[in-house]
């Protein structure tokens, strides 16, 4: 019985599509997404290799050349104190993505931490997590940073202001928990989580190998969004003299000070740091953008 | 309606009660000693007799509850303390620089709205179009650009094309209209660009949702022109997600304000702030960052009213 019917069964050949790459289908399918991604890595590379990228010393003071125009020697002009601007925009990639990358996996980490506990013991846990991040959302995202920096102070470890980390990390945390606990809270309702209950596996255990894993796309999704978020916040702290400060190249800090008083006369110093700005999240948005609706059309930022 | 706004009321007051302690806490948490830190200020050694003298006279020598009560109750009757820099009430100084800084903010307000409706709707009838992938890279660059980049690069512009800036002292509305839109429509422009692109996104993806919905599907099937479907069915109905934003980004302005204002060289809350923070204002920091927390969670409040008011679905959950 079973015989015949296998042989009268159509010998149907499915041309079965090769499984693609999946850098080469998330390009294919999301192509402004791509173009963010290859301008955040080339700005990695410029960060990375800023020695051997940058045709100048970024903190070369050279009176001879103050406030030029940009040029052949000087692509994008030089400051008031004669400093090469596009080997300072270059070496201020580094500080941007240094900052950016350290204070969105600081915070989004805490955050996703934070929300899965919170969704994973439920309860009286959960309602106090939850009151606490309602409280931390109630502040502007600047006005906390501004209010951190200005408790703290600095504390500069190893060329980092870790102080400054906190500040732009701390805003990230509540937001992060808030996205992380409700998709926690469909997972932990899964029958093995039920399972590895019974198993006897310590709650440490369960949260980290059996919800964490589940709730990967929903972070690095926020990971590369508050990237852009850390970037911007740095420089807007950066600019107010409260982040960064002289002599380290940073964006932020190139369209304040001296930039503020001459950039009428001297718009160079104030075009090329913006565009570097606006670029870098630009692309950390387009990014993020196209990461979620790739991985996760569902996530809600 | 009422019970709706009892039970909303009784939620907000654990989280105004944790913001209030957060932001006493801010002090207490500090390194150092606040008493020292402002006695030291001109320099010089402080007896230590006078610090103690000063920290009895503060309070700040009773138990922390106490200490938290009485400066609570003196919050709920207006007093915010005196700014450790000019000596006045802190009440005082923010009160002369809010006309400014609202203004702006509403402004920013209104010219967001005028942008994101037609913007947001059009992307969401032409989605995935030319049309919309256009607007989507003009909303992305918004939420890109710093805001204080694109106030400096309006400036430029100015000078550039008319050789003229925009005037540096506050003329009051009222004074002069003229004089202080001139003045004021270019912060507002370089804060309202980012909050336009917040509020196109929400609404074409707010508009996109509703279009969905089985109404609208019996809407065209009654044969109505699309024009209508989008504007009585859709509108209507997606705009609600859109206030919440408009309404978030109002409590959120003063951030870009903080910033912006430096730019324009603007004497406004933003600026204040700023000012605090980098001279050591305690009280004048903690004074701000608490009335900028309650106008959100009061914001937020009117927005869970207005929600309930407009969807009645909502009283009744």
């Amino acid at each position: 019985m079973t015989d015949t019917t296998t042989d009268t069964v159509p010998a149907v050949t499915y041309k079965v599509r090769k499984a693609r790459h999946p850098i080469l289908g998330f390009v294919l399918q999301q192509p402004l997404g791509a173009m963010g991604l290859l301008v955040i890595i080339i700005m990695m590379l410029c960060g990375l290799f800023a020695e051997v990228v940058a045709p100048y010393d970024p903190l070369q003071i050279d009176y001879m050349a103050i406030l030029q125009a940009p040029s052949a020697d000087h692509w994008m002009g030089t400051d008031d104190f004669g400093r090469d601007i596009l080997s300072r925009v270059i070496y201020g990639a580094r500080t941007a993505l240094a900052v950016g990358f350290i204070a969105s996996l600081a915070g989004c980490s805490i955050g996703a931490i934070i929300g899965m506990v919170s969704a994973y013991f439920g309860g009286w846990v959960d309602t106090i997590i939850q009151r606490l991040m309602d409280v931390l959302l109630s502040f502007p995202i600047i006005v906390l940073a501004l209010a951190i920096v200005a408790i703290l102070g600095k504390n500069v470890v190893g060329g980092i202001d870790i102080n400054l980390i906190i500040a732009i990390g701390l805003p990230i945390i509540p937001k992060v928990a808030r996205v992380i606990r409700s998709s926690a809270l469909a997972i932990r309702e899964l029958p093995y989580i039920d399972a590895a209950r019974a198993a006897g596996f310590s709650h440490k255990r369960i949260v980290m190998r059996h919800i964490l894993p589940n709730v990967t796309a929903p972070f690095l999704i926020m990971l590369t969004a508050y990237v852009a978020q850390a970037i911007l916040l740095e420089a807007s702290l950066s600019f107010l003299g409260l982040g960064v400060t002289e002599p380290t190249p940073a964006w932020g800090l190139m369209l304040s000070g001296s930039a503020a008083q001459y950039y009428q006369e001297a718009p160079w110093m104030i075009i090329f740091p913006g565009i570097a700005i606006s670029l870098a999240v630009f692309a950390f948005n387009l990014f993020g953008d196209a990461l979620r609706d790739w991985l996760d059309p569902k996530v809600r930022m | 309606m009422l019970a709706y706004t009892i039970r909303r009321i009784l939620l907000m007051v654990p989280t105004l009660l944790g913001v209030a302690i957060l932001v006493f806490l801010m002090l207490r948490l500090m390194p150092g000693d606040i008493v020292e830190t402002m006695l030291r200020e001109g320099g010089g050694n402080v007896p230590a007799h006078v610090i103690e003298q000063e920290r009895v006279r503060l309070g700040l020598d009773k138990p922390i509850h106490i200490q938290f009560i009485s400066w609570f109750g003196g919050i709920l009757q207006g007093d915010f303390g005196a700014s450790m820099w000019t000596g006045k009430p802190v009440l005082h100084e923010i009160g002369s620089r809010l006309e400014l800084s609202l203004q702006i903010a509403l402004m920013a307000t209104f010219l967001a709205v005028l942008i994101a409706l037609p913007l947001g709707t059009l992307a969401a009838i032409f989605k995935n179009t030319i049309v919309d992938h256009v607007i989507r890279v003009i909303s992305i660059a918004g939420l890109a650009i710093p805001s204080f980049w694109l106030g400096m690069v309006i400036i430029l512009l100015l000078l550039t094309f008319y050789g003229w800036i925009p005037p540096l002292t506050f003329t009051s509305f009222f004074e002069d209209p003229w004089r202080n839109l001139s003045q004021l429509i270019w912060p507002a422009m370089a804060v309202g660009y980012r909050y336009s692109a917040v509020a196109t996104r929400m609404a074409r993806s707010s508009i996109l949702e509703v279009m969905q919905e089985d109404y609208i599907r019996t809407a065209r099937a009654k044969g109505v022109y699309e024009r209508l479907v989008v504007a009585r069915h859709g509108m209507r109905n997606a705009l609600l997600p859109v206030i919440t934003v408009i309404g978030l980004e109002f409590a959120f302005l003063i951030g870009g304000l903080v910033v912006t204002e430096q730019v324009f060289n603007l004497n406004g809350i933003g600026r204040l702030f700023v000012q605090a923070t980098t001279r050591g204002d305690y009280t004048m920091i903690q004074g701000l960052v608490l009335l900028v927390a309650v106008t959100f969670i009061m914001v937020n409040f009117l927005i869970d009213m207005l929600y309930a008011a407009l969807d009645p679905r909502i009283r009744y959950k």
